[in-house]
C-alpha cells in the first residue's frame, strides 16, 4: 500500500460567513457547522468556539481531537466504516489541515476527560496546545444515557472533522509525504538483510468510554490482526475513549501515531518495518490471554526480529502489556514496549500494576500522578464543574482563583502511551 | 492492598479478574472472578442465576480461607 | 554568616578505639573533629562544623530509641541549618546508624541531612529512599574523594536549591520517580532502543522492572461458623453521592462504611466512584462487586459466624502501590482492634 500525505499548513483559524481555506487560514462558520451537529436529535444545543496557540483559555472536560483529513485520490473516505463506507483506505492521497484539530467537549460522560490549556505551563504537557482548535460544546438531550451521549458526541466531532477536511480537497499541499509497505514477501525480499520490525498497537476496549473502532467494529469484538500502517492514516481506527485524559489515544494521536511514523524513518535504512499487528485490552482474562496468544502468533508468523508494543490506559492493560511482551520475547523476537507510570503523586511506588523481568526496554512517558498548578486563564470552554471529579482531580483542586491544581493525569495526551511527547520519568 | 493487611497476619482472599496482577502483587489465596466491571455478578444472566454464580465465588472465598497453604495458590 | 553544621561519626573516626569500644555512649564535642576536619575546609567558609556527635557503633544498634533520644537533646540549643553523618563507606552498623539518625534529624528537628556510604553497605538499601546518601568508595580511601560531594550537596541542601540528578551529585539513586522534557519524543527514543537492542549494543531502559515483595500468608481459620469475616473492596463501592469524596482515580483516601443493618447494596443507596471500568454494571447492582447479599445469607444460614459491621472501599486504579500500604495498614490496625479473623477483598 502506497499513501501520498499532503499537508496543508494550518496558521490561524478564524470565524467567517463561509467555511473555507485560504493563504493557510482556516475559516469557519459557526451556524453550517452547528446545522451539521444538530442534524443528531440526541444533540439539544451546541456552540463553537475556536482556541489558537498561545491564547489564554482553558478548555474542558475535551472528549476527542481528531485531526481534518480528505481523501483525494484512492479508494474509500477518511473514518470508513463510520462516516464513509467500509471500503479499504491507505492508498492514493489524503490531504490534511496540519495545524488544525476539532476538540469536542461538554458535560461530562464519565470520570475521565481532560483539560487542554492553550498556555501557560499546562500547554508545555498536552500537544493540543499547538494546534487552532474548533471546538464543538456539545449539551445532550435530556434522559439521554450515558452510551448515546458518547456516541452523539463522537459521532458530531467525526461529522465536523471530515467536513472541514473537504475544504481541504482542491488546495496545493505545502508539504507532500511518502509512505510505502509492500505485501509482506515482497515487502521482505525489498530489504532482506535488515531486521524486520512489526508494531505492536494496542486498543483500549474496556467498554463504555474506554472503547475503539476499526472500521467501525468494536475493538473488544476482534481478534488480532494485521493492518496496513497507511489504513490508519486514514482515519480506519478512532477512539470512542474517555479513558484517564493524559494515556488515552485521541482519534488525532491515532491518525498522527508517531510509532509508525518513526518506525518508517528508519525503514529500509536501520530496519524492515513490515506492518502493524493490532491487539484489544479486554475485561475478561480468558480476552487477554486469547489476544496475547494470536498477537505472539502474528508476530512470528510475520518472521519478526523486533517489535515495538505501546499501551493505551494503565492498570490492568499493564498486564495486557506485560503479556504480549512476555509471550513475545519468549519466542525469540525483541521488543521495546511505550507506557507511562503510576508511582504516587511522590514518585515513591511501583511505576506499573504488572512487572516481567523480560520487559528490559522500557519507554516511559512520564508519572501520570504527578502533580502540576495550571494558573487561571483568562477564558473557559466547557465548564469547570467537573475538575474534582475527573481522573487526576481531587478535592479542591479547583482553587477559588480559578487555578487547578492536579494530577497530570487530567491533562489531555500529556502521557501519551504512543510516545507522542518529550515527558518523561527518571528515578532521582 | 492484599498484601498490606495480610501482613499483619489476618489472611485475605482476592477475589479478582486479573490473576496475573494479584499474584505479581502477592496475594496469597487469590479466587478469579468474571469480569473488570462485574466480578461477582454477570448482567447477562437473570437475577437468580447471577446470584448463583455470585454465591459460588464466595463460597470459594470461603473455602479459600479455610485451606492452609505454602505460597500463592489460585482457587478456581 | 557561614552556616552551622553538626557533625556524626562513629568512635572510630573519633579516634576513640575499635570494635572494644563500639558501645561508647552519645556524646558532644565543640568543633569538627577528624575526618570534619576535612570536611570543614570542603566547605570552604560557606558552613562551618559547630558539634561533633560520637556514637560507638554497637551502642547505636543495639539501644537505638535511647541513641536517638539522646542524640537529639544533644542538638537541641545548637540551632543547626545542617546535619551531616560519617561517610560510613563499607561499616555495615556505622552505616544504618548514619542512615537512621540522618533521617529522624530530617523528620522531627527538620533540618536538612545527607550521609555518605558504599552502595553495598545495608544502611543504603535502608535508606536512600529517605536520605541523600553520597556514593563512596567501600574503604576509607576513598574519603578524599567524598567529602567534595558531601559538603556540595549539603550546601545545596541547606539553601533549598534544585538537586539535580544522581549522577550529576554524586548520591545514590532513590528511587523516586521524576518527570522531566527529554530531548527527542518517545517514539524516537522506542524506535531507537529497538534498534540497539536488534543490533546487540547496549541500550538504557527508562524503567527498570521493580521486584515485588511477598508476605507470608495468614493461617487458615478453623471454624469459619465461629469467624468474623470483613469486607474491603478497591472497586470503589460507596454510599449514593460518595460523602467521602473518594477519587475515581489515584485515590488519597478510603471510605468506612456502615453495613449493620444492610442485607443488600441496593443501587438506590450505594455506587461506584471507580473511573477505570464502566460504571454501569456496578451502579446497577454494588453487590457485584462487594458480595453483601450473598455473605448476609451465609451468615444467616450459620455458615459464617458475623460479618464485620463496616466494609472499607477506595478505588484501586491510578491509586500508588504506596497509598494503597498506607490504608491496608490503618485499616489492618482497626480489623485487628475490632476481632475480625480473615478478609474477603475484592477488586475490580
Amino acid at each position: 500500500m502506497m499513501l501520498e500525505l499532503g499537508n496543508i499548513i494550518i496558521n490561524d483559524v478564524q470565524f467567517g460567513n463561509v467555511n473555507k481555506v485560504e493563504n493557510n487560514v482556516l475559516h469557519v462558520n459557526s451556524e453550517s457547522l452547528m446545522e451539521i451537529v444538530l442534524e443528531d436529535d440526541r444533540i439539544k444545543d451546541a456552540i463553537i468556539e475556536l482556541a489558537r496557540p498561545g491564547e489564554s483559555i482553558r478548555i474542558t472536560p475535551v472528549k476527542d481531537v481528531i485531526e481534518p483529513r480528505v481523501k483525494v485520490e484512492g479508494p474509500g473516505s477518511i473514518f470508513p466504516g463510520v462516516i464513509g463506507k467500509v471500503d479499504t483506505v491507505g492508498t492514493g492521497r489524503t490531504h490534511v489541515l496540519k495545524g488544525a484539530a476539532v476538540v469536542t467537549c461538554g458535560k461530562i460522560v464519565g470520570f475521565q476527560e481532560g483539560i487542554v490549556d492553550m498556555t501557560g505551563p499546562g500547554a508545555d504537557y498536552t500537544p493540543f496546545s499547538k494546534l487552532n482548535n474548533v471546538c464543538l460544546v456539545i449539551e445532550p438531550s435530556e434522559g439521554l444515557s450515558p452510551y448515546d451521549y458518547e456516541a452523539a458526541v463522537r459521532l458530531a466531532g467525526l461529522k465536523i472533522a471530515v467536513y472541514l477536511g473537504e475544504l481541504g480537497k482542491d488546495i496545493e499541499p505545502d508539504k507532500i509525504e511518502l509512505f510505502e509497505t509492500k505485501p509482506l514477501l515482497d515487502q521482505v525480499n525489498e530489504f532482506k538483510d535488515l531486521p524486520k520490525v512489526a508494531y505492536v498497537y494496542m486498543l483500549q476496549t474496556q467498554g463504555l468510554l474506554h472503547d475503539t473502532y476499526i472500521y467501525g467494529v468494536d475493538g473488544k469484538q476482534i481478534v488480532p490482526t494485521f493492518m496496513y500502517p497507511t489504513e490508519i492514516m486514514d482515519g480506519a481506527i478512532i477512539s470512542g475513549n474517555c479513558v484517564s485524559a493524559c494515556d488515552k489515544n485521541t482519534t488525532y494521536h491515532h491518525q498522527n501515531n508517531p510509532i509508525i511514523n518513526n518506525l518508517y524513518k528508519k525503514h529500509g535504512k536501520d530496519i524492515n518495518f513490515v506492518g502493524t499487528i493490532i491487539t484489544n485490552e479486554n475485561v475478561f482474562l480468558a480476552d487477554k490471554e486469547r489476544s496475547s496468544n494470536f498477537t505472539v502468533k502474528l508476530a512470528e508468523f510475520l518472521g519478526l526480529d523486533g517489535a515495538v508494543i505501546s499501551q493505551e490506559g494503565f492498570g490492568n492493560p499493564d498486564t495486557d502489556l506485560i503479556m504480549n511482551c512476555k509471550k513475545i520475547e519468549r519466542v525469540g523476537i525483541k521488543t521495546v514496549i511505550v507506557t507511562d507510570e503510576y508511582a504516587g503523586r511522590d514518585g515513591l511506588s511501583q511505576s506499573l500494576a504488572d512487572a516481567d523481568f523480560s520487559a528490559n526496554a522500557v519507554v516511559t512517558g512520564g508519572n501520570a500522578n504527578e502533580v502540576i498548578v495550571l494558573p487561571p486563564m483568562e477564558k473557559l470552554i466547557g465548564s469547570y464543574a467537573y475538575v474534582d471529579k475527573i481522573a487526576g482531580g481531587f478535592d479542591g483542586s479547583l482553587r477559588e482563583d480559578g487555578s487547578i491544581e492536579v494530577e497530570t493525569q487530567a491533562i489531555t495526551g500529556a502521557t501519551n502511551e504512543l510516545g507522542f511527547n518529550k515527558l518523561t520519568a527518571r528515578s532521582l | 492492598m492484599v498484601k498490606g493487611i495480610e501482613a499483619a497476619g489476618i489472611p485475605v482472599v482476592h477475589i479478582c479478574t486479573i490473576v496475573p496482577i494479584s499474584k505479581t502483587v502477592g496475594a496469597n489465596r487469590i479466587v478469579p472472578a468474571i469480569a473488570i466491571p462485574y466480578p461477582l455478578g454477570n448482567p447477562n444472566l437473570d437475577s437468580k442465576e447471577e446470584y448463583k454464580v455470585r454465591r459460588t465465588i464466595v463460597e470459594k472465598a470461603l473455602n479459600a480461607l479455610q485451606t492452609e497453604i505454602d505460597g500463592q495458590t489460585i482457587f478456581e | 554568616m557561614a552556616l552551622k553544621v553538626v557533625h556524626y561519626i562513629n568512635q572510630f573516626f573519633a579516634n576513640i578505639g575499635g570494635e572494644e569500644m563500639a558501645h561508647y555512649a552519645p556524646e558532644i564535642r565543640e568543633g569538627a573533629i577528624g575526618p570534619g576536619l576535612g570536611l570543614d575546609r570542603a566547605f570552604k567558609g560557606e558552613a562551618e562544623i559547630v558539634a561533633t556527635i560520637i556514637c560507638g557503633d554497637s551502642y547505636f544498634n543495639e539501644n537505638i530509641n535511647e541513641a536517638v533520644a539522646k542524640i537529639l537533646s544533644l542538638m537541641k540549643d545548637i540551632e543547626a541549618d545542617l546535619f551531616v553523618a560519617g561517610p560510613a563507606f563499607n561499616a555495615g552498623r556505622y552505616g544504618t546508624a548514619c542512615g537512621t539518625i540522618s533521617k529522624v534529624v530530617q523528620d522531627e528537628l527538620k533540618i536538612p541531612a545527607v550521609t555518605g556510604m558504599y552502595i553495598e553497605n545495608p544502611g543504603a538499601d535502608m535508606f536512600k529512599k529517605e536520605v541523600y546518601i553520597i556514593e563512596t568508595a567501600n574503604a576509607a580511601t576513598g574519603m578524599r574523594k567524598a567529602l567534595p560531594k558531601l559538603a556540595a550537596l549539603a550546601l545545596k541542601l541547606a539553601r533549598k536549591e534544585e538537586i539535580l540528578d544522581p549522577e550529576t551529585e554524586g548520591y545514590l539513586v532513590r528511587g523516586i520517580r521524576k518527570n522531566f522534557f527529554a530531548e527527542k519524543v518517545g517514539a524516537e527514543r522506542a524506535v531507537e532502543m529497538l534498534i540497539k537492542k536488534l543490533n546487540d549494543e547496549e541500550f538504557k531502559t527508562e524503567y527498570p522492572m521493580p521486584e515485588f515483595d511477598r508476605v507470608e500468608p495468614g493461617k487458615a481459620i478453623k471454624d469459619l461458623s465461629k469467624a468474623r469475616i470483613a469486607v474491603v473492596t478497591t472497586g470503589g463501592i460507596v454510599p449514593k453521592g460518595n460523602p467521602d469524596r473518594i477519587e475515581s482515580s489515584s485515590a488519597s483516601k478510603y471510605g468506612i462504611y456502615d453495613i449493620n443493618n444492610v442485607i443488600t447494596l441496593d443501587d438506590e443507596n450505594y455506587e461506584t466512584t471507580h473511573g477505570g471500568y464502566d460504571p454501569v454494571y456496578a451502579n446497577e447492582n454494588p453487590n457485584r462487586v462487594v458480595p453483601i447479599d450473598v455473605l448476609r445469607d451465609l451468615e444467616k444460614e450459620g455458615v459464617i459466624g458475623s460479618i464485620h459491621p463496616y466494609f472499607y472501599s477506595t478505588t484501586g486504579n491510578g491509586t500508588a502501590v504506596k497509598s494503597s500500604k498506607n490504608f491496608a495498614e490503618e485499616i489492618d490496625n482497626k480489623l485487628l482492634e475490632d476481632g475480625v479473623q480473615a478478609v474477603i477483598l475484592t477488586s475490580t
